[in-house]
């Protein structure tokens, strides 16, 4: 079985193992034909987040794709590479911080049901990987746009009934944020855990209309009485 | 600049401690050889003990006396007094964190039956426990603004006038060897299940780098040959499958469908007599598909995503092929009540810790508690020794550190398939049982490969993100701590727990 990978260069390898995954390919190159191969890994089983990269342009995990013959796998997108396939994630986990994307309880803690731990259960279960990122075409253009798994963990939080005060992390995200997207759904489908940023950021719009915000794309195309003026 | 706190590692302890630290008032760094949210704690499913009797009645008494059982008298009674009397304001401070953790219909967190306990004790969240719990310290100390460094590879801690004062890493970006100055230090840098290699449920970077370090700095050891043997790794690709699929009613069966132990004993128990019948012919199957599908994916999703990706099975509708794989070590830094190593100023929580909570075998539930309950009890106590630290310890900043590092070796022998070679010693020899002459040939081996480090190293001489270089100095950490599990392993006559003499 032949792979592709683009290092400085486009490498091929030769390796002779049937049904394995992405990353047991490459360790196996770095093994035994090329120490010098550099790619992250961490856990093996989709919980770490380190091993994202791309298969035929599609963003993967190293540890849960399963190697086709003629593969070319790259690196992620829209983020600088260190080496051969690892890319320096701090500039897309800065996000979270600048989005807020935290709890703030300071009294007491409310109970949460079970129909409010659903929630934010499946948005709870994001590894960080940064596959949105890459996929992500507004990212792309714009480096400052906060982008998809910080906007999922603002959500995680605002929608969190622990919560006490959302409206700072909503006021946070109204520039570079929410109304940046384009709701083209990238996002989702390249997801390893099935969140969907996109879905996540429609809820924070519709969070942030009823505190009062707006598509700034529409603040000059309304008249006083609401009414599209164009 | 230098900080007050200085802490090594950024899972569950190190960001536990990081955040008490903060809290008292002093300034805090936090380096860590992967990212915080690539820790090993990310991969902890069960759940966290607590007993807060949510689902069945439970006390702190019983936690305690499930605790000092599953050790085999070998813990410290009053540390583990402290983890379980703790674990209750543990679980309530990760929920004003945030943590998701699963529900009952009241709206109390969820508790399920794990090994070796007398009532559901482990609050989880899904499979997802230590996921959750990760993320959401992480999500805490960025709004504590606190600094984390990514990509620093421990080498030393740095001792002047017999106290630490620091450590120097390979800024693995870089290539290059920077030294992070302090008035104390807390290693909370996980354990060495990777002696195992394939063998073990843990990420790769499990190779003891922090025990190590310690050791070098003059710090002790204690109970290095206690390593715990997870019941359920996958056959071939030695990942979990929590224990939580037992608590529920899973059934461990041979290839005759029979089967052959209590599935809740504690882990080393299940351990032996799946070893048992393995070393008899047979092959051993956890079968959960009488859990029903709706039950596997509310409570176990991770598990049947990783069964389908990795042996190709499906739980719902097939046996789980398994084998006993090594996932907990007991055994680390010696440390006392205050978390504090024999070395002035030098801290130390979590798994590279021995707090003499888990004695010769730790209660599943318990490693996620002691995270947060030592890694609390560093940060504080750590924090505390800063403000009183007054001194400007001078480092010797003539010493030229990370000197190690650059090896010039001519290659003559693969350390890859050294580790390898180990690995199937240690996995057979130095495992699930013992005995002297296993032992002894084991040992033996470390001391000649010991005698042969000359001859390997990183073929890729390059600096920057040189994973090869990286991977050999991980190599000769794990090599380290195989010494040290072997020797204790010989001088410990009898059996316990997870240290099983069959002489």
């Amino acid at each position: 079985m032949k792979i592709t990978i683009q290092r400085e260069s486009l490498h091929s390898y030769e390796v002779d193992l049937a049904d394995a995954t992405l990353l047991e390919v490459l360790n196996e190159i770095k093994h035994t034909q090329d120490s010098s191969l550099v790619y992250a890994s961490g856990c093996r089983s989709s919980i770490c987040g380190s091993c994202s990269m791309r298969a035929n342009g599609r963003e993967v995990l190293a540890c849960s794709y399963k190697v086709q013959d003629g593969d070319l796998i790259e690196p992620l997108k829209n983020v600088n590479v260190i080496r051969d396939l690892v890319v320096d994630m701090d500039k897309a986990l800065s996000f979270n911080a600048k989005a807020k994307a935290w709890s703030l309880v300071s009294g007491e803690v409310s109970l949460v049901s079970q129909e409010n731990e659903k929630i934010n259960e499946v948005q709870s279960d994001c590894i960080l990987c940064g596959s949105c990122y890459s996929a992500c075409p507004v990212y792309a253009v714009n480096g400052e746009f906060l982008g998809p798994f910080s906007l999922t963990r603002v959500w995680r939080y605002v929608s969190d009934v622990r919560e006490e005060d959302t409206k700072e992390k909503i006021d946070t995200i109204q520039t570079n944020g929410i109304w940046d997207c384009t709701l083209c759904n990238e996002c989702t489908l390249v997801c390893p855990q099935d969140i969907s940023s996109k879905a996540d950021i429609e809820k924070l719009r519709a969070r942030s209309a009823m505190d009062g915000h707006f598509d700034p794309s529409f603040s000059s195309g309304f008249s006083f009485d609401g009414s599209p003026s164009f | 600049m230098k900080s007050d706190v200085l802490i090594i590692g950024a899972g569950g302890a190190g960001l536990t401690a990081a955040l008490h630290a903060k809290e008292k008032g002093v300034s805090v760094r936090v380096l860590t050889k992967e990212y915080p949210t690539r820790s090993q704690t990310c991969m902890a499913q069960g759940g966290i003990n607590a007993a807060l009797g949510n689902n069945g009645e439970d006390s702190v008494e019983a936690h305690i006396a499930n605790t000092l059982k599953s050790a085999h008298g070998m813990a410290n009674e009053d540390a583990v007094r402290h983890l379980c009397a703790s674990a209750p304001e543990a679980v309530e401070w990760l929920d004003r964190l945030g943590v998701c953790f699963s529900r009952t219909k009241d709206a109390k967190i969820a508790q399920r039956s794990l090994g070796g306990a007398s009532a559901p004790r482990a609050c989880h969240a899904q499979d997802y426990t230590g996921l959750k719990i990760l993320h959401s310290l992480y999500d805490k100390c960025l709004s504590e603004g606190i600094e984390i460094l990514n990509e620093k590879f421990l080498l030393d801690v740095i001792v002047s006038e017999d106290k630490a004062c620091g450590v120097s890493v390979l800024d693995i970006r870089s290539g290059e060897v920077e030294v992070y100055e302090s008035k104390s230090v807390i290693l909370a840098t996980g354990g060495y299940s990777r002696v195992y290699d394939k063998h073990s449920t843990n990420s790769t970077a499990s190779t003891g780098d922090g025990i190590v370090a310690a050791v070098r700095a003059g710090a002790k050891l204690k109970d290095m040959a206690f390593v715990q043997f997870h019941p359920t790794g996958l056959k071939n690709s030695s990942i979990l499958i929590s224990e939580s699929a037992r608590g529920a009613g899973g059934y461990l069966l041979n290839s005759k469908g029979e089967r052959f132990v209590d599935e809740l004993r504690p882990r080393d128990e299940v351990a032996r007599a799946i070893n048992e019948q393995i070393l008899s012919g047979e092959e051993v199957f956890l079968d959960i598909r009488h859990l029903g599908e709706e039950f596997i994916d509310e409570e176990l999703p991770q598990e049947r995503k990783l069964a389908i990706l990795y042996e190709n099975i499906d739980p719902v509708t097939d046996l789980i092929p398994i084998k006993p794989v090594a996932h907990y070590t007991m055994g680390g830094i010696e440390v006392d009540k205050t978390s504090s190593t024999s070395l002035k100023g030098l801290y130390a929580a979590g798994e590279c810790a021995n707090h003499g909570v888990h004695g010769a075998n730790r209660l599943g539930g318990n490693s996620l508690l002691e995270l947060i309950v030592f890694g609390k009890q560093a940060g504080q106590n750590a924090a505390a020794y800063a403000l009183l630290e007054n001194s400007d310890v001078d480092i010797h900043p003539q010493v030229k550190y990370g000197s190690e590092i650059e090896d010039d070796n001519d290659i003559e022998l693969d350390f890859y398939k050294i580790k390898e070679e180990i690995a199937d010693l240690f996995y057979k020899n130095v495992g699930i049982i013992r005995c002297e002459k296993d032992l002894l040939s084991a040992e033996e081996k470390i001391q000649e490969i010991q005698s042969k480090l000359h001859l390997m190293g990183a073929e890729d001489r390059s600096k920057v993100y040189n994973t090869n270089r990286i991977e050999f100095l991980e190599f000769k950490n794990t090599l380290e701590v195989c010494a040290y599990v072997v020797r204790e392993a010989l001088d410990i006559k009898e059996s316990c727990g997870a240290h099983y003499r069959i002489d």
